[in-house]
């Protein structure tokens, strides 16, 4: 189902993210990882344009780079499922294609 | 299922090298197969064997020629990227007098037809860059 | 091509980073232009500050770096005919088709006739070509 669209850059430093829900089509899912975890964080200044694209899209967060990070699962924004190495790996297989957004 | 991986980044700088490599660990501890790992841009870097990181840090291409060397990973470093960055095996430094050579255990250089053979077999192509 | 033959896949190379700043737009073309010996289905895109890789006019001789622009225009050749670029990013940098190289490529079903392979499109078309690929590789 779908394409899988990978971004790895945090929202203040990059438009990754932007770019991604940008040209990503309604019905894909985004994972963010590595820096792009910052995208998944409630109250900052792109939370709620997250909050919002998650009308079109099915959003995940990799646990492990949120942790590492000092930052706490609890404040992931409500509705994006936290998953590990192992779901980010599922991910990959439950959906036709991997778009990473570099 | 078979998957093709990209790594566009060297080692330490970004966390191209790691995110791939903990993905792939993650991917063979499920089962599935991973027909090859194409090193490109700097992400060639990650197959010097010269690296000297702290004790106390991972040293990722041991981790790589490890994983390589337990699992048969296919791992390919893009040539006219590694021979811009001073990537050389045993071949290439006599090609081009070179005085030495870096390429670590585990590791092959190839050309890009090797990448895009990886998005043709693969059933997924993940990279990992900045 | 010893392995995956009469295999067809639809291949995408996105670039959305400006040339010379980074290897990136470099690399990125040097990948396409061994892909197009695979007999794959290829498509291009430009967005973001990919944009700029196409531009008319570069001259990078006080850098002191290759000037690769040039073979953008020989894609044709190689029968790299599906090159997509970003109205929306053309349209945020005060940019139009018109500061853009003219991409062509000669029609062999139609006695060689020239014919433009880029194309500005908008948004919503670009997120619908993106969607039916199956292999992307992002630069």
């Amino acid at each position: 189902m779908a394409i899988l669209h990978t971004v790895n850059k945090s929202p203040f430093e990059r438009n990754a993210l932007e770019s991604c829900l940008r040209l990503a089509k309604a019905g894909s899912s985004v994972l963010l990882f590595e820096d792009g975890v910052i995208g998944a964080m409630r109250n900052t200044r792109f939370s709620e344009k997250v909050a919002q694209a998650m009308d079109d899209y099915s959003f995940y967060v990799l646990g492990p780079d949120i942790q590492a990070r000092g930052l706490d699962n609890d404040k992931v924004i409500d509705g994006i499922q936290v998953v590990d190495y192992n779901g980010f790996v599922d991910l990959t297989t439950e959906h036709d294609t991997v778009q990473s957004w570099l | 299922m078979k998957f093709g991986i990209v790594v566009n980044e060297g080692p330490y700088t970004h966390q191209s090298s790691d995110s791939a490599l903990q993905f792939v660990k993650a991917a063979l501890q499920k089962g599935h197969e991973i027909f090859r790992v194409f090193f490109y841009h700097d992400g060639v870097n990650n197959g010097t064997s010269l690296g000297v990181p702290p004790q106390d840090d991972r040293n990722l291409t041991l981790e790589w020629s490890g994983l390589a060397e337990k699992h048969g990973l296919d791992l390919v470093v893009c040539v006219a990227a590694a021979q811009r960055r001073g990537i050389l095996d045993e071949d290439e430094m006599g090609r081009h007098g070179k005085s030495a050579n870096n390429l670590a255990p585990g590791f092959r250089i190839s050309g890009l037809g090797q990448l895009i053979e990886s998005g043709i077999q693969s059933d997924r192509l993940v990279t990992f860059g900045d | 091509m010893e392995n995956g033959e009469g295999v067809v896949k639809k291949f995408c190379y996105i670039n959305r980073k400006a040339p010379y700043g980074t290897i990136y737009a470099l690399e990125s073309l040097e990948v396409v232009l061994i892909a197009a010996a695979f007999d794959q289905d290829i498509s291009l895109v430009f967005a973001d500050d990919g944009v700029y890789q196409l531009t008319k006019g570069q001259a990078t001789e006080a850098i002191g770096m290759k000037n690769f622009s040039k073979t953008y225009s020989a894609l044709g050749d190689y029968d790299i005919k599906k090159i997509y670029v970003e109205k929306e990013s053309l349209e945020e940098r005060g940019l139009s088709a018109e500061d853009l190289q003219a991409l062509k490529y000669e029609d062999e079903d139609d006695d060689w006739a020239e014919k433009d392979s880029l194309f500005v499109v908008e948004r919503d078309e670009l997120a619908g070509i993106i969607d039916e690929q199956d292999v992307i590789l992002s630069f």
